[in-house]
């Protein structure tokens, strides 16, 4: 059934569509309306799952690796400095291999204190061994809650759902809202290998000695290059069952551009008008999105990019002492791979949920098309000093 | 995979789980190779409370019976020197370790 949702209301309908049975979270603006929306799912019946009020969010994921470590289907949504409150959480879940889905709110990490967008705070979270899903829109945040337990449980790894503070967690959009029998078709109840039972005890988690540590790493590894086959299938799948389709990457208008912009989430949907107007002048230009940031595209990305006369990379992020970390990801892909390596240009933009608005990703654009390299590692885009 | 009391080698991909649980009995894990201080408990001052097994965190002091002084596991003792601190007649030394 369509329905006119906020993206947080989105998730809570993932969440819901996907039967979690357990949800343990703190409220955290702007996450605070998916787990008010699933509070008020479990009171009222409509949803047969516990959910658990905790008094930070390291508890927060530390009911739900214990939730998930039992055999339940385990749930929790979060932002910015909560994140970061539960980074230690994060490494257990992944290495533990437990897959928890956890919608992630797109917040700028403080000080200064900030509410608005930026991706900062999920990609501090890069390393920790999780997934981690950029959306672009409401549906893609619906689905891929969805798509995340679905992938998740074949890999035993734990995915993020990312999706941009106010730009999708407080703006209402069209979505279809598929009824749950269909769900059940495409997502079977959760039912884990080993779990923790008082009548089967297991160590978890115990010391490991350097003697296997590593292999628990390699494994870990494995399973995040078996998860892009995973996301691909699936999200194929999906696409049958749903009519959405949904893989690794998305290209836009890709195929006889001279100059790709790389982008993710919403600055992406929103660049995607940008083509269009700049395809109406005659300039060949198209648009990778990148979805999932981990495991990375690093397949596609050559793919789409070699041979290409230019490649923009729009950043809302920095990694302190280096560059925007989208555009450090994609030129490290490019290193070792075969064939033409075009000048990339790393913008960074919409720091702090200032707007990336059409007019800015065309002034980027235009920029990066009139130089014949980039004057810098980094491109500010609209600082004021 | 197995889970007893079994010390389990795992000798390649097959034999190892995906998620580190279950390795086998934690009593082959000896957990002493990081002490620096060793308790040495002198027999002939001890007067058998048992407050030193009381308190070891690491449960690596072993009770034998009510007249037998208690003996120390230094397969898993961590040498904090708790039992050391605890002991009412101060009759346990913390030793520099040799190796």
């Amino acid at each position: 059934m369509k329905k006119v949702i906020l993206g947080d209301h989105a998730v809570s309908y993932g969440a819901l569509l996907s039967r979690v049975q357990t949800i343990a979270a703190y409220p955290i603006t702007p996450q605070t309306l998916i787990v008010e929306r699933l509070s008020e799912m479990t009171a009222n019946g409509e949803l047969k799952a516990i959910f658990t009020k905790v008094e930070s969010e390291h508890s927060a994921m530390a009911s739900t690796i214990g939730s998930s470590a039992s055999g339940a289907r385990a749930f929790t949504a979060t932002s910015a400095q909560g994140l970061a409150l539960m980074h230690e959480m994060l490494h257990w879940a992944a290495g533990a291999r437990l897959p928890i889905v956890m919608a992630n709110v797109n917040r700028a990490m403080a000080p200064g204190w900030t509410i608005w967008t930026d991706q900062n705070d999920s990609l501090s979270a890069r390393d920790v061994g999780w997934m981690q899903i950029y959306c672009q829109d409401n549906q893609e945040v619906l689905d891929s809650i969805i798509l995340g337990y679905k992938v998740s449980e074949q890999v035993n790894l734990p995915t993020m759902v990312i999706l941009d503070a106010f730009v999708l967690s407080h703006t209402a959009e069209g979505v279809d809202v598929p009824d749950i029998e269909d769900v059940d078709k495409f997502l079977p109840p959760y039912k884990p290998e080993i779990k923790m039972d008082i009548n089967d005890p297991r160590s978890f988690g115990a010391l490991t000695s350097p003697d296997v540590y590593m292999e628990f790493r390699y494994k870990m590894q494995q399973a995040m290059d078996k998860a892009k086959e995973v996301i691909v299938e699936e999200g194929k799948k999906f696409g049958d069952m749903f009519g959405r389709k949904y893989g690794l990457v998305e290209e836009y208008k890709t195929e006889d551009a001279d100059t790709i912009l790389i982008a993710s989430a919403t600055v992406a949907s929103t660049a995607k008008a940008v083509i269009d107007e700049m395809r109406e002048a005659g300039l060949k230009v198209g648009l990778l999105r990148i979805r999932v940031f981990r495991p990375f595209p690093t397949e596609e990305v050559i793919r789409v990019l070699n041979g290409r006369k230019k490649v923009v990379v729009i950043d809302r992020n920095i990694s302190f002492g280096k560059t925007g970390i989208f555009f450090d990801e994609v030129k490290g892909a490019f290193y070792n791979s075969e064939g033409n390596k075009p000048p990339m240009f790393g913008y960074i933009a919409g720091l702090g949920g200032r707007d990336v608005t059409p007019k800015v990703i065309k002034e980027i654009m235009e920029d990066a098309i009139k130089k014949d390299k980039p004057e810098s590692e980094i491109l500010w885009k609209g600082v004021k000093l | 995979m197995k889970h007893d009391d079994k010390d389990i080698k795992i000798k390649g991909a097959s034999d190892m789980p995906e998620m580190p649980a279950s390795l086998g009995s934690m009593a082959h894990n000896k957990t002493a190779s990081w002490r620096n201080l060793k308790p040495v408990i002198d027999e002939s001052k001890c007067i058998k409370c048992f407050i030193c097994w009381k308190f070891c965190p690491d449960a690596a002091i072993d009770f034998i019976d009510e007249n037998t002084p208690p003996k120390i596991n230094y397969d898993y003792c961590k040498g904090c020197g708790i039992c050391a601190h605890e002991c009412p007649v101060k009759c346990i030394e913390m030793v520099e370790e040799e190796r």
